[in-house]
């Protein structure tokens, strides 16, 4: 029982702080000043705090090599590029929010308040080593997100999300802790390292120590949005508001599967014998169910709900290839699709009208005549998420790597495999439906007439646009990047998997 | 473990169960939240019994005198404490499936145990003190200094959350 | 024969300063329940008869007086009524629940003495008892965690009766509890962190050593006995039963023995948060001015002498219950919330971090342990108090004793009062003879 070295554990958990006390500033910012102009200038101060985690972040990325972590705490690759993802994540998130409330006229300094507080959780997912910090970090996010989602409280859209989410969220946090329980009576370890090397030397009780895992992996895809634990998605998905719906596909997603796969990869690495085959069918269902499932909806949140959880399962098919090239893939993979998300939602923020009226495709009719350039944006986006080639930017890449993860991995997963490609076949379907009203079709008379879209909006979506497009032409440079942020797990060469019976 | 203390543990494991029994097969919210109350005192009877009478004074403390009176509260504040009122939300199907699950968690505990004659001794044996907080705060401000500021932070954020949700409605 | 050896074996003579052996342990906790059954049911008997005398007194009456010699058995013939009364239960009420509500309002305040040491410990041959039923290693927390459960006998009450004045009695109740009982816990942890340990016995033991918490945490202490009195239900925190609001409040529908245990637990409550009060802020069972009771060698002398002691704070501590029941008048309920939220928990924590702060200056200083730390705290109090009272306070929540009614106001009251006094006190006769009319001045 040593003195903590304060001064150390604050620079492992630097972006923590800074976002937490962010937070606080923006909640103080809400009260303080003249009524008018307050959730603004929170929002302004919520903004700055994300943007100052993104820039820490990448800092730690390319400045010294980076220390060893504790057992509490990371500091690799992967937790720094995560981070500076999830950071840059929560400022777009921020400014829709803001775009998005102010048009529903429930702006409020709660708001980018509560996005960064989840944030704080999400980023401490990327490097927690220990599950009561886990569990923490998933708790911080997932209470903030439930209360982002019921945030409009006019809404009774919202808050049947709310409610579903709440509950779902709560009954899976529920799962995840049992599980944490029962490993931890098997282990005696709370610690990701104490774990993996007790399962390593032989459980001494491995009936317990199964049921925790198979508990803590049921939490874990319910986070996800694995099938079949993905049914409160596409509600929760379609009530939230449109701008918090891009942060929850993007970031939390991204933050669910960090934490995914460094749990999978620091403490059940011994055992991936007994829950590959369980991975292996979940991401085969998920990608399945998922593109299957939005080829017939109508609504666009409703299709991009549903597309997000065909993404949960090419992303669990990286976790599945289990090898440093999986987690490359992962993380590859998080980045171009954070940027898509994000700039698909960005649009759809600057097509909303204000009410809780949901979108559908006819809304996207004659797009390239009301705002040419969204529409360009849009229309990039949603081929990155397809995973297009040349048009799709980075998207493809992104599949690519997933692909080459799964055909390399040191027993090769070609079934995967296939299923992806043609999965993604099928996905075509619905994301070429949502571009060809807005090329292809002539506006219909709005309702209500939609106000130009705010500046930030706009710039959010064609940055997005821009970005996906660059790293297209340039995919190597973010190859490099995921290279160096595989978790430090990976970093001795390809590890256990041997023991998978092919 | 002495004679005495085994009597007491199979006392106290038998309310827990029998509480908890109760609990889920009650069928107004006010009875339900009793036996729940109930279940948390012998469960603080057990805490006892493995030396961490703190864990115990707590258990009672924070879930029958704080989160389950605000329940009792909240219960009372809806008026929806009468069985009577509306029919039980737990259908014969519901039913089933809780019973199905609940002894899936049984044997699946029951099969953890299989094979091993003798339970390892994880819980490392305390040495008696006459201060029992000094060691628990020793752990919670040192090795666990993060978990306990995260869960300041967690906790702001229910807060929060709670007073945006809940907050009467005034001009933004 | 050979069971009487056994028997014998069991029960081991010893050093009368050491521990008990299993045997004589076992039959002390008993006979310390029994007597303290006995002796606890019969002071709650008697309170009821000390704040129907204190009240008189207070109002300028004679208070009962005709049962028994100044009206001691008084209690006695209001039990043998209460029991003799029908115990009504309405029809729509939920059975079991409300049989056993009054029960659970009196119990906890029972079970909370089980924790309270009363006196200094008692050499026997067999050894030292401790005079505390069990000497619990965290009766602080046991001290809290059975009176945060205190309010489910007046919740259960409210509800079960399945009417409307008693389901707010119990609505308000829980209310306030809850309020208040964070308002106490966080009053407290000044004093654990003087005493650095959740004992009771560690407490008393740090007040015999530095003083009574009641000069070193002079604000924790203040804070302490409000939250005590809304705990209790006492006015002027007694609204779930506010008869002009509610008619009886929670226990609008008990009649017959079922309905006198709420005013039992009352008092019983009463006398529990006067005990409480005692241990942590005026130095339990110690005897001021002196340290000849605070060391061993126990002696039987020493015993009682400090049970003297602890019983005559505990009365000092009774009586003043009863004394601001009969002068303050009801909060009302936006009061007592804005009172317990705005102002006791801000208070309550901000005294945590300035005493944890200066405890550790202090510490710092080499100070630990000593006059001046005493002295300091003393000090620190003094200005802080002074601080609320004039700084931030400003006369909201305190009421200066001056009169708020106008000079000539006052006059003419007391006037009237002399010319009442100057016929013998009697109204009656004051009003045959006092031909000014009301109002004229």
């Amino acid at each position: 029982m040593n003195a903590p070295n304060v001064s150390g554990m604050l620079m492992l958990i630097l972006p923590e702080v800074v976002l937490s006390v962010g937070a606080m500033i923006t909640l103080l910012l809400g009260v303080s000043g003249a009524d008018a102009g307050r959730s603004h200038r929170a929002a302004m101060a919520a903004l700055a705090t994300a943007v100052v985690g993104v820039v820490l972040a990448i800092g730690m990325l390319t400045g010294a090599p980076l220390a060893p972590g504790t057992t509490f705490i990371a500091n690799d690759g992967f937790r720094w590029t995560l981070t500076a993802l999830l950071c840059a994540g929560t400022g777009a998130a921020v400014v829709l929010t803001e775009a998005y409330d102010r048009r529903a006229g429930v702006a409020r300094a709660e708001t980018p308040a509560l996005l960064l507080l989840a944030a704080t959780g999400m980023t401490l997912l990327t490097a927690a080593r220990d599950l009561m910090v886990v569990f923490l970090g998933i708790e911080l996010m997932s209470l903030a997100t439930y209360v982002l989602v019921a945030m409009h409280r006019t809404s009774a859209r919202a808050a049947e999300a709310a409610v579903k989410y709440f509950l779902l969220g709560a009954f899976s946090t529920a799962f995840l802790l049992y599980g944490i329980a029962l490993v931890y009576g098997a282990t005696g370890s709370m610690q990701l390292e104490g774990i993996g090397s007790a399962v390593a030397s032989g459980a001494k009780l491995p009936g317990l120590l199964m049921a925790g895992v198979a508990l803590m992996l049921v939490g874990l895809a319910f986070k996800v949005a694995a099938a079949p634990f993905h049914l409160w998605t596409p509600d929760v998905y379609d009530g939230a508001p449109t701008a918090v719906t891009g942060f929850m596909a993007a970031s939390v997603k991204a933050a669910a599967f960090a934490i995914f796969l460094r749990i999978t990869a620091e403490a059940f690495a011994p055992l991936l014998a007994d829950w590959h085959p369980v991975l292996w069918v979940l991401a085969a269902a998920t990608m399945v169910i998922g593109n299957v499932l939005a080829l017939g909806q109508q609504q666009i949140k409703r299709v991009l709900a549903y597309s997000s959880i065909a993404h949960a399962g090419y992303l669990l098919v990286a976790v599945v290839s289990f090898s440093a090239e999986g987690a490359t893939a992962l993380v590859f993979y998080l980045v171009a699709y954070t940027l898509a998300t994000m700039g698909a939602f960005a649009v759809l923020v600057a097509l909303s009208d204000g009410t809780d009226r949901p979108l559908v495709r006819q809304d996207l009719a004659g797009l390239r005549e009301r705002h040419p350039w969204l529409a360009l944006a849009f229309a990039v986006c949603v081929l990155s998420m397809l995973g297009f080639p040349l048009a799709g930017g980075v998207g493809f890449f992104a599949k690519w790597q997933v692909l080459q993860a799964a055909l390399q991995a040191s027993v090769p997963q070609q079934t995967l495999a296939i299923v992806l490609v043609l999965s993604s076949v099928v996905s075509g379907g619905y994301y070429l439906g949502l571009i060809a009203p807005a090329f292809m079709q002539s506006p219909v008379p709005a309702a209500r007439p939609i106000p130009a879209p705010p500046t930030g909006v706009r710039a959010i979506a064609i940055a997005c646009a821009v970005v996906v497009l660059v790293l297209g032409v340039l995919p190597s440079s973010l190859t490099r990047l995921a290279q160096r942020s595989a978790p430090s797990a990976f970093a001795g060469g390809p590890t256990v998997a041997t023991t998978i019976q092919p | 473990m002495s004679d005495l203390s085994r009597y007491f543990f199979y006392l106290f494991s038998l309310l827990t169960i029998g509480s908890a029994l109760a609990f889920v097969t009650r069928k107004g919210p006010v009875p339900a939240a009793l036996w729940l109350v109930n279940t948390m005192f012998a469960l603080s009877g057990l805490y006892v019994l493995l030396d961490a009478p703190f864990v115990g004074a707590v258990q009672v403390l924070v879930y029958a005198g704080a989160i389950m009176v605000v329940f009792v509260f909240v219960v009372m504040l809806l008026n929806l404490g009468r069985a009577g009122d509306r029919p039980d939300l737990r259908g014969i199907g519901g039913q089933l499936t809780a019973g199905v699950v609940g002894a899936a968690l049984l044997a699946l505990l029951l099969a953890a145990r299989r094979g091993d004659a003798v339970l390892p001794a994880l819980v490392p044996s305390s040495t008696s003190t006459s201060n029992v907080v000094e060691p628990v705060a020793q752990l919670l401000f040192t090795d666990y200094l993060l978990a306990f500021e995260l869960t300041s932070i967690v906790l702001l954020t229910a807060l929060v959350g709670a007073v945006v949700l809940a907050k009467r409605r005034t001009a933004a | 024969m050979l069971l009487m050896q056994d028997v014998a074996s069991l029960f081991p003579t010893g050093d009368p300063q050491g521990p008990l052996a299993d045997g004589p342990f076992v039959v002390a906790a008993i006979i310390k329940i029994l007597v303290f059954f006995v002796a606890y049911l019969v002071t709650v008997a008697l309170m009821t008869l000390a704040e129907r005398k204190i009240s008189a007194w207070i109002q300028d009456r004679r208070g009962p007086n005709r049962t028994g010699p100044f009206g001691l058995l008084q209690p006695v013939a209001d039990g043998i009524k209460n029991f003799i009364k029908e115990s009504t239960k309405p029809g729509e009420a939920e059975g079991l629940l409300f049989r056993i509500a009054p029960a659970l309002a009196f119990m906890p305040a029972m079970v909370t003495w089980a924790v309270i040491p009363f006196a200094a410990p008692l050499p026997t041959p067999w050894g030292l008892v401790d005079m505390s039923i069990a000497n619990l290693p965290v009766g602080f927390l046991f001290m809290l965690a059975i009176s945060s459960i205190g309010v489910y006998g007046l919740v259960l009450a409210g509800w079960a009766s399945n009417n409307k004045y008693a389901l707010l009695g119990g609505l308000r109740s829980s209310a306030q509890m809850v309020s208040y009982e964070i308002a106490m816990g966080m009053s407290t942890i000044p004093v654990l962190l003087l005493a650095g340990n959740v004992s009771l016995s560690a407490i008393i033991q740090q007040q015999q050593a530095q003083g009574w918490n009641v000069l070193l945490l002079t604000i924790s202490w203040i804070l302490f006995v409000i939250a005590g009195f809304a705990e209790t239900n006492r006015l002027p925190f007694d609204l779930p039963e506010a008869e002009s609001e509610l008619v009886a409040g929670y226990h609008t529908e008990y009649s017959g023995m079922a309905y006198a245990m709420f005013p039992l637990a009352e008092y019983a409550n009463m006398i529990t948060v006067s005990a409480l009060a005692t241990t942590l802020f005026l130095g339990g069972w110690d005897v001021p001015f002196t340290s000849w009771d605070n060391t061993g060698p126990w002696t039987v002398l020493k015993t009682l002498v400090t049970f003297a002691a602890f019983a005559a704070k505990l009365g000092v501590a009774l009586f003043s219950f009863v004394w601001i029941r009969w002068t303050l008048p009801r909060f009302r309920y936006d009061q007592l919330m804005a009172l317990g939220w705005k102002v006791m928990l801000p208070l309550a924590l901000a005294y945590i971090v300035i005493i944890a702060a200066f405890t550790l200056a202090l510490e710092a200083a080499g100070l630990r342990n000593s006059i001046a730390f005493s002295a300091a705290l003393f000090a620190l109090n003094v200005v802080l108090l002074f601080i609320c009272s004039r700084v931030l306070d400003r006369g909201r929540l305190i009421s200066p004793a001056s009169p708020r009614a106008r000079l000539a106001e006052v006059e003419r009251l007391r006037e009237r009062s002399a010319v009442a006094r100057r016929y013998g006190g009697n109204p009656s006769r004051q009003r045959e003879v006092d031909t000014t009319p009301a109002g004229v001045a």
